[in-house]
């Protein structure tokens, strides 16, 4: 896998869990609060219409029985004399209407055969003939009767309350008409909501008050929306109680709320009906803004999830960079400090021969002194060559000191160095070879520059070795300039050697550091100063670095602590 | 110090025959009477019968150690000097050899010459 689909895998995650662990408490909070909400306020809200039902329920079936009650009345109370004509009915009509305010619109008596034998009322139906009626027959059959609304002789919608009654052995009925008007109020005035309407209807399916707006009235609503319970061709409505039923209805397609209530024994039934979202309109809206609130909310955190999962990303970047840089630094340092006791090993080993080699040269030079050698012919070659393993045996001695250079440093004692000045000594120390070289030696040193807790001469050695590189660097390349800074940045000092030299090629720069790594010609170099440099850098706790652009130079950085040094310049204070 | 013809008595302590064989030749050359002894003990064995008006000692040694051999030579004489050679790695132990009584130091490989005038220094001539 590589770093990118890595750290965008990673980012995905973190938004994924910062995601379900701020919305699942919130989702499950809301889902459960909503339905605890929804489940409450739906039940108070149909209970008020069950009550609001019950309570118009109770006063229609009071008006009914209380004007079939006002009819039984008379006719146990008032004569045959006083019902037999039309005169005498007047006087009764009048009666009941300044009680009732014009409830009752007429008053008749009809005899057993059903023809009206006596009326009184706003219309001429006098000697009218109700053989046929169905009122005149259940009366008839039932003693006393509430009728459906009909339109009947007069062509408007009226119903009858009939009663039985035998006077002089002849049995008669006194009905009166109703007044349709008063009796619709009462169900016209129950309303509720916006699109809250009340209407009563008979088993037939016939409307007996007029509804506020139309309502498709159809068998099958009737039958398996309003009472579902129960067959209408074989039963009457048995709802003593109010019911509630959710459905469509057929008029609008809403889902409505259906309340309903038996009444005049079950032959009519009273409907209230209201559409859901209105009869919940306050749950909805507080439904809506807890939505609103969510999706708001739900924006937020995701909006959130990516500016955090960004940061958090970028901090793992950033561990994850210096993770690896330690790791390639004590690979590094391990790395040096086998290599250092391998060198220490070899060293020594090659210390003694290189000596017996170097002491055994000398013993042939002594000889050379005798008189019968030195007047030999190849004397001067024969002490040519002892010179020069006496000089090649010096090389060895040299390199097996820096090798036991590279393990153990020349002289670790620490003390207090002023950087700036073992710059300048080590600046004045490489003069002549920079000028042999065709190199310009800058300094631009800082005067803020504490001194630092260190050793000198492995500092020496350091900067000694950087300084050599750069001049060897542009030796070949018609001189140039070395610049050497320092400066203090972050608590740190830092110093950089930067020449004009010819580069270091990027494959180059990894190995830079590696022992034994060199680009010097054979002989020239033994690739273990800058590893020297490296170890002596780290032992102190800071860093070296480099940077290179070919044909445009090099650069070396070394950051040292200066924390210690300070530390102790306050405490000594 | 030295014996009676004015030759200036050494013993040279070193495990390296090779290395031994030709200082002895080289300073015997140069005047000096060079006993060697090619092991810490050979050297304790030697400086026993003999005189020696300076010691030159390898610091690192199969049998013994160095120091240890200067701390039984200061003993058996102890106004002896010893010079140390050592490889540059082993620097630190010849300086600890310095604390203990050592004349001097020299780095291997060293030029005879330098040996030489460490060895007058220590003589006293």
């Amino acid at each position: 896998m590589t770093d990118k689909s890595y750290y965008s895998q990673l980012r995905r995650s973190i938004i994924g869990i910062i995601v379900a662990v701020s919305l699942t408490p919130l989702l499950v909070l809301a889902a459960l609060g909503g339905y605890q909400f929804h489940s409450a306020y739906k039940q108070k809200v149909l209970a008020h219409m069950e009550q609001l039902v019950y309570g118009h329920q109770q006063s229609i079936d009071a008006f009914l029985s209380g004007k079939l009650a006002e009819i039984r009345v008379l006719t146990d109370v008032a004569g045959f004399d006083k019902v037999r004509d039309d005169a005498g009915l007047a006087q009764l009509l009048q009666s009941l209407q300044s009680r009732y305010d014009g409830v009752f619109v007429d008053l008749g008596l009809v005899n057993a055969q059903g023809t009206q034998v006596a009326y009184s009322g706003p219309f001429r139906l006098g000697r009218a003939d109700y053989a046929h009626a169905l009122w005149f027959q259940e009366t008839m059959q039932r003693e006393y009767y509430i009728s459906d609304v009909f339109l009947g002789l007069r062509g408007l919608p009226h119903f009858i309350v009939g009663v039985k009654h035998s006077w002089h052995g002849q049995e008669y009925i006194l009905r009166s008409t109703i007044d349709f008007v008063a009796f619709n109020r009462l169900v016209e005035n129950v309303r509720i909501g916006e699109t809250g309407l009340a209407y009563i209807v008979s088993r037939g399916g016939e409307f007996q008050t007029k509804p506020r707006r139309d309502v498709a009235m159809t068998a099958e609503f009737l039958n398996d929306v309003l009472t579902p319970e129960q067959d209408l061709r074989t039963h009457r409505f048995g709802q003593s109680q109010p019911h509630v039923h959710l459905g469509k209805d057929p008029a609008t397609g809403e889902d409505t709320v259906f309340v309903t209530a038996s009444l005049k024994n079950g032959d009519w039934l009273l409907v209230l009906q209201q559409s859901q979202d209105d009869a919940f309109r306050l749950f909805l809206r507080a439904r809506n803004f807890a939505l609103v609130g969510i999706i708001i909310s739900t924006l937020a955190i995701v909006f959130m999830a990516f500016v955090l999962s960004k940061r958090i990303l970028n901090t793992v970047v950033e561990t994850d960079q210096q993770k690896e840089m330690m790791n390639e630094q004590v690979i590094e340092a391990g790395k040096l400090a086998s290599l250092g006791e391998l060198a220490a090993g070899i060293a020594h080993e090659i210390n003694n021969p290189v000596a017996i080699m170097v002491e055994e040269a000398g013993w042939i030079q002594d000889l050379m002194e005798e008189e019968d050698l030195r007047a030999s012919k190849e004397a001067d070659e024969v002490l040519r060559a002892l010179s020069q393993i006496r000089t090649q045996g010096g090389r060895c001695k040299e390199i097996t000191h820096k090798l036991l250079s590279f393990a153990r440093k020349i002289d670790p004692t620490m003390k207090r160095v002023h950087i700036n000045e073992l710059i300048e000594e080590m600046a004045a120390l490489s003069e002549q070879r920079a000028r042999f070289a065709n190199v310009h030696i800058a300094t631009d040193l800082a005067d803020t520059l504490p001194p630092i807790e260190a050793s000198p001469s492995e500092l020496q050695q350091v900067f000694l070795n950087l300084i050599n590189n750069a001049i060897d660097a542009m030796d070949h390349h018609e001189g140039g300039q070395l610049k050497i800074t320092t400066r203090v940045e972050n608590h740190q000092a830092v110093i950089s050697v930067a020449d004009t030299g010819q580069g270091i090629p990027k494959a180059n720069l990894q190995k830079i550091f590696d022992p034994f790594f060199t680009t010097k010609p054979v002989g020239k170099g033994t690739g273990l100063g800058l590893s020297i440099c490296y170890g002596i850098i780290q032992k102190m706790g800071g860093e070296i670095s480099v940077s290179s652009v070919l044909d445009v130079g090099t650069t070396f950085h070394i950051r040292l602590p200066l924390r210690s040094a300070e530390g102790e310049g306050r405490s000594a204070s | 110090m030295s014996n009676q013809a004015g030759t200036i008595r050494l013993l040279l302590v070193d495990d390296e025959v090779g290395f031994v064989e030709v200082m002895c030749k080289r300073l015997q050359r140069r005047g000096l009477d060079v006993t060697p002894a090619l092991s810490g003990t050979e050297a304790i064995q030697t400086l026993r019968k003999q005189d020696f008006d300076v010691a030159v000692v390898d610091l690192k040694m199969e049998d013994m150690d160095g120091i240890e051999i200067l701390g039984i030579m200061k003993k058996m004489v102890p106004g002896l000097p010893v010079i140390m050679l050592t490889g540059h790695g082993s620097e630190q132990a010849a300086r600890e050899g310095m604390e203990h009584g050592a004349f001097d130091y020299l780095l291997k490989p060293c030029e005879l010459e330098n040996l030489m005038a460490k060895i007058h220094q220590a003589v006293g001539k």
